[in-house]
């Protein structure tokens, strides 16, 4: 049966991408901010680009919030994308401090002055544990980034990839059923792809 | 390591490619999709298609190039040329695409800078700069199409664009653009130390010792090329070959080992863009 994903659209980002990439690799997207059709769906994805406190605040307003705590404490399987991954912290920096979804412990802090800001391009992801989510792809492999902020999760534990840039920051998590990659899988050409693949191979 | 990028870009008139690549295998040279398709494939870390429609009526081909674009091709693109207001931006962004360029209308009007960086994020922003060396030895910024001299010098205004939100700027030397001489390295690299946020260095490639030279001299973060790719002089995987052996990183997929090793494990599957 054909794999139903939710993509959990607010206001932030080039949604149509990651939308559009999923159904290349053949589910069918519900991209919406609508709680009662997201709570139908195998998996969810919470993308987005743009400022951390944009996108608490339209999570709020949407009364995504407290769905996304929920199903995550439900175990649905789940992936953020960039600010999707920053979002479920403790809290942010960028714009003062700025409380996230507090699903993880850790913040998110800005790149050190003396390199170029944002982080822009493609880079190598270093895998720091076997994970599903890079089934086949080579380690080392590069993605692409554009951020400004990483994460600085205190359990150190969920960590399954790092990047260099100007130092190692954190590009990829796992803790049970939860994923989440500061690079862009959707703008990562084949093994961007081949990244959703796993994702959708495990809803 | 973050990889030096290679961009190749695009005009596009009307909803076609006036400027393209001559790949032979095309069934539509014409067509944007496919020539991005076709750069995606041997190597593009992203794209940019300058919109050169001239008439107001046409305008929204644009847009359709984009929702088309962002349907098969999985690389960051970027949309410049003729962008004026947010909305002009919401609109590219809602059809799929990255970035967008913006040049005149910032020039006219800075804050727009920030409205746009505030509203969109300034991961998104692209300013483009068109410089022109003046008889003081200094570089000046033009405007609409490079047709109008504004004055502003080029150094200043690159500060002022990062201060104003800019994500990135896209340089281009009017002097150098079209004459195949090389990037101007003093250029670049005087705006590439004065700002931090990254800068694609265009105008003047003909070699690819040229895009070397705006990496290590001009120390430019990306390189922007069209006639040295379109013209079936050199492939973007030479391009890549060439500076990855001369210690420039870069990214080049697949490799001959991992090739086989990233296949789906389902044979048969293809993904779209190769």
């Amino acid at each position: 049966m054909e794999k139903v994903l939710g993509v959990i659209d607010y206001g932030l980002g080039n949604l149509r991408s990651v939308s559009k990439a999923l159904e290349v690799l053949g589910v069918k997207v519900i991209l919406s901010s609508d709680v009662r059709r997201l709570s139908e769906v195998r998996g969810l994805i919470l993308p987005g680009v743009g400022a951390f406190k944009r996108g608490m605040e339209n999570l709020e307003k949407l009364g995504l919030k407290d769905f996304l705590r929920q199903s995550l404490n439900r175990g649905i399987p789940f992936l953020g994308i960039c600010l999707g991954f920053q979002l479920l912290f403790t809290e942010s920096e960028e714009g003062g401090r700025v409380k996230g979804l507090e699903v993880l412990k850790g913040r998110v802090v800005r790149f050190s002055k003396g390199i170029k800001i944002p982080h822009m391009g493609w880079n190598q992801v270093e895998f720091k544990k076997d994970n599903n989510l890079f089934k086949e792809i080579p380690d080392k492999s590069f993605f692409y980034f554009v951020h400004s902020y990483y994460v600085e999760p205190e359990d150190k534990d969920i960590v399954i990839s790092t990047t260099d840039y100007g130092g190692e920051f954190v590009s990829a998590i796992n803790k049970d059923n939860l994923w989440a990659v500061q690079f862009h899988p959707e703008k990562s050409s084949e093994l961007g792809l081949k990244l959703l693949k796993n994702f959708i191979s495990i809803c | 390591m973050l990889a030096k990028r290679i961009i190749p870009c695009l005009d596009v008139k009307e909803g076609r490619v006036v400027k393209g690549i001559n790949f032979l295998n095309l069934r539509d040279a014409g067509s944007p999709v496919e020539q991005a398709k076709a750069y995606a494939k041997e190597g593009a870390d992203e794209l940019v298609f300058l919109d050169i429609t001239a008439s107001f009526e046409a305008r929204k081909t644009i847009i359709e190039v984009v929702r088309e674009t962002c349907e098969e091709v999985f690389i960051p693109f970027t949309v410049g040329g003729g962008i004026k207001d947010l909305e002009d931006i919401r609109a590219l962004l809602r059809a799929g695409a990255d970035k967008v360029s913006i040049n005149t209308s910032a020039v006219e009007n800075p804050e727009f800078i920030k409205m746009a960086s505030q509203e969109f994020g300034s991961q998104c922003i692209v300013v483009a700069i068109d410089a022109k060396l003046t008889e003081d030895c200094r570089w000046e910024v033009y405007a609409y199409g490079g047709r109008k001299p504004t004055g502003i010098d080029v150094l200043g205004w690159a500060e002022e664009v990062q201060a104003l939100g800019g994500g990135e700027i896209l340089l281009t030397s009017m002097d150098r653009d079209g004459t195949k001489q090389g990037y101007d390295l003093e250029l670049t690299r005087r705006v590439s130390q004065r700002v931090n946020i990254p800068v694609i260095a265009s105008g003047g490639a003909g070699n690819l010792e040229h895009l070397y030279q705006a990496f290590t001299q001009g120390l430019a973060s990306a390189v922007l090329a069209a006639s040295i790719f379109h013209y079936g002089e050199y492939s973007l995987r030479e391009a890549k070959k060439y500076l990855k052996e001369k210690g420039i990183p870069v990214r080049i997929y697949p490799t001959p080992s991992e090739s086989h090793r990233c296949k789906p494990a389902d044979e048969g599957e293809k993904y779209p863009e190769g």
